[in-house]
């Protein structure tokens, strides 16, 4: 029986843990291109022990990406429209309260519920494994927002509008979505673009850590750590391997790239 | 002890045609105020609809945990009413049940319309209504092909393939009776129904081949319609994000349902055109007492289905399961379930025990529409509170339907009744040629000290009795 065991290979290594290493972290579904090994894998790290709920993330992220407005009267009607949230959660009676936040993001999932359920493939796995929306091709069924476990999808339900003057400053390389299409954290695909165009301009390989999204950008305790999961040298590649490492709704099988690490002191 | 049965020899096939063809040859003031109250219901829906789309689904409403909604509840429920037909016609012809004659042509105009109604849905609901044409796999200049793994893509192709189906079927057992009223009819009209009756002599060879065109059809369109209603519960069934969806019982229960939801409207539809029309002599009380034992059966294949369902969730206590379960039944979809509960099981399950109660019409059509008002919220339940209580506490939200929402439920019930009320002037809604063929071979026979009607079904060769 023992030996049997060990003659099976489980498809994923980790087990339901998260990655440790760069070898350990799991591929996109359905294999890699030809000379793909090369790709970058992309990958955050959320570390919860730093996180203040300041919620510049979230400011930075409409900035970037050019999120439309929801306004007071949307988020009454529970059509709160951030990429990223900081979620907060209270602990305890008072006066022994203590707050807990929690930033969600979209987790780009390698094993993505949102991905097999979209009738149009608006919603797909890119070869670096990130969980892309085509927003032209999308036709608004919102199946792949029912079907995230982790409701970080969004749904335009008029077409965006900003007052004066704000629209003066929206962001050049990221399009500006209409309504009835869905939209999702794109990890600033725009910058990871615009990177790798100065290098291959430049004639270099892309640097490590040399992607850097808005919302890390913007952390002032550096809560968020953006990075290339397959590169030995990044940021990321050391944090991963911490002990106090866990994925959101793990049970659930949808391998996220994005890897907690809890708060000090949890008995993880 | 009941009442001793009456008898109903059918009338001679002269009377037989001029009863049922009489709805077709005139045309109350009644029927044109009451076509012309559902035509402003029906524009008002049209108007939001529009209105909705131009200026976005935020107009409804949805919102972030609640992505569907009543459009999505209604679509459900629409193609569980076209399900009847389907039952009343092709199994009752298959198992040569006699007493369905006059009963499969409403059932089977009543599959059609409300398939026709309930494929609007998805196009309704979607973001993007004016690019649905993406989810056919149509040759493009882009290579673009919709996605095959995905369930609403089985549920279009098993919805189209219902439509084709179920037009085929309602239309094949029609032509004889087209024939009927061509040879009636005068003018333009003649023109039209010599067209649509294919040159129907009702020769010999051509009822052979209708027999069996309608056998292979009977047998074809049962699965097809099981497969129907399954592939709608896989919409919910293959999502893993909300609690109570990722069920392996929902094929069955969807299917259940959808025949519960249309058998209820199969009594209702009979009795209104029963009372309008003044069908009494094809649609009698027996009839509603074989309908309603079919009901009951059905109801309690309903309620062990729900049980089963709602037993595994709850004893499972998986924290979200357990939760979404206590937030239908106590929290605040409690009044919804516990109606459903009543009208759909416990009401039910008592009343249609009773030959009375089955063989009384009033009292069946009461109940066959509280149980499709019980329908309509067990499909509200299905929709709305698992996705009310997803996995993070933070997004947990309400979800109340909009005028928006309402205008259009309202004007896809107006459109199924108007299909329904002029159809009903264009083609004979009780079917003349199986009606005369039940006279043929109808007898009676007593068993002891009561007289019943009784077919006797011919033994050599099947077109002796065609007229």
């Amino acid at each position: 029986m023992e030996a049997r065991k060990e003659e099976t290979v489980p498809e994923n290594p980790s087990n339901g843990m998260p990655p440790t290493s760069a070898e350990d972290v799991p591929r996109p579904e359905g294999g890699l291109p030809e000379g793909a090994a090369e790709l970058p894998r992309w990958g955050m790290v959320v570390d919860l022990d730093r996180c203040t709920g300041c919620q510049a993330c979230v400011l930075a992220c409409h900035a970037e990406n050019n999120l439309p407005i929801a306004g007071e009267e949307g988020c009454e009607q529970d059509r709160a429209f951030n990429w990223i949230r900081v979620e907060r959660y209270w602990e305890g009676e008072f006066p022994e309260t203590r707050a807990r936040f929690l930033p969600v993001l979209c987790q780009q999932c390698t094993h993505a519920p949102c991905e097999p359920v979209c009738p149009v493939y608006a919603t797909y796995h890119n070869p670096e494994g990130l969980n892309a929306q085509v927003y032209n091709r999308c036709v608004g069924t919102r199946y792949c927002a029912n079907n995230c476990p982790y409701d970080v999808r969004f749904f335009n339900w008029f077409d965006p509008h900003w007052p004066e003057p704000m629209p003066m400053m929206l962001n050049p390389d990221v399009t500006v979505r209409s309504r009835g299409v869905m939209e999702k954290c794109t990890f600033c695909i725009q910058r990871i673009n615009s990177a790798k165009e100065q290098a291959a301009f430049e004639g270099r390989p892309l640097g490590t850590d040399a992607v850097v999204p808005a919302c890390a950008q913007a952390c002032p305790p550096d809560v968020l750590v953006f990075g290339d999961l397959r590169d030995p040298q990044s940021k990321i590649s050391r944090l991963v391997s911490d002990e106090r490492r866990f994925q959101l709704l793990g049970e659930m099988g949808t391998e996220p790239v994005v890897i907690y690490l809890s708060q000090a002191g949890d008995g993880r | 002890m009941s009442k001793p049965k009456h008898h109903h020899p059918l009338p001679p096939d002269e009377q037989i045609v001029s009863e049922i063809l009489a709805p077709m040859e005139r045309i109350t003031w009644r029927f044109w105020v009451f076509v012309s109250v559902l035509l402003v219901v029906l524009a008002i829906g049209i108007g939001a609809f529009f209105y909705m789309a131009r200026t976005g689904m935020g107009v409804t409403g949805l919102n972030r945990p609640h992505m569907w909604g009543l459009y999505i509840a209604s679509f459900v429920f629409w193609i569980g009413l076209s399900h009847s037909g389907t039952l009343i016609s092709a199994i009752l012809r298959l198992t040569k049940a006699e007493w369905r004659r006059p009963v499969v042509r409403a059932a089977e105009a009543m599959t059609l319309f409300s398939i026709l109604v309930a494929g609007l849905f998805p196009i309704i609901h979607l973001g993007r209504a004016w690019l649905f044409y993406w989810l056919i796999p149509y040759p493009n200049e882009r290579w673009l092909w919709p996605n095959f793994r995905s369930a609403l893509m089985w549920d279009f192709m098993a919805i189209t393939t219902y439509l084709t189906g179920s037009t085929m079927y309602f239309f094949l057992p029609l032509i004889p009776d087209l024939a009927i009223v061509r040879d009636r009819a005068t003018g333009w009209k003649k023109k039209i129904y010599t067209v649509l009756s294919f040159g129907w002599r009702g020769t010999a060879q051509q009822w052979e081949r209708l027999e069996r065109a309608l056998s292979i059809m009977a047998v074809t369109i049962l699965p097809v319609a099981v497969s129907v209603h399954t592939i709608v519960s896989w919409d919910f069934a293959m999502a893993i994000a909300p609690p109570m969806w990722h069920t392996t019982i929902y094929g069955p229960y969807f299917v259940a349902g959808a025949i519960y939801s249309g058998l209820a409207l199969v009594i209702t539809v009979m009795a209104v055109l029963r009372w309008i029309y003044k069908l009494e002599t094809y649609l009698r009380p027996e009839h509603f007492d074989k309908m309603g034992k079919i009901l009951l059966t059905v109801a309690l294949v309903w309620t062990y289905f729900w049980w089963a369902d709602f037993l595994t969730g709850w004893y499972g206590r998986l924290p979200h399961d357990r939760l979404a379960w206590s937030e239908y039944l106590f929290g605040k979809f409690w009044p919804l379930s516990w109606t459903m509960l009543l009208t759909n099981a416990v009401l039910p399950i008592l009343l249609l025990s009773f030959r009375r109660f089955r063989q009384s019409i009033p009292a069946m059509v009461v109940l066959s529409l509280l149980i499709n008002v019980g329908m309509y919220f067990e499909r509200l339940l299905i929709v709305i509170p698992p996705l009310s209580l997803k996995h993070f506490p933070y997004v947990w939200g309400h979800y109340w339907p909009s005028w928006v929402e309402v205008a259009i439920i309202l004007g896809s019930f107006a459109f199924f009744t108007l299909l329904y009320a002029v159809f009903s002037k264009l083609i004979p809604i009780v079917s003349i040629w199986e009606v005369r063929e039940e006279r043929i071979y109808q007898t009676q026979k007593r068993v002891g000290k009561e007289t019943y009607e009784a077919v006797a079904l011919p033994t050599v060769g099947q077109e002796g009795g065609h007229g």
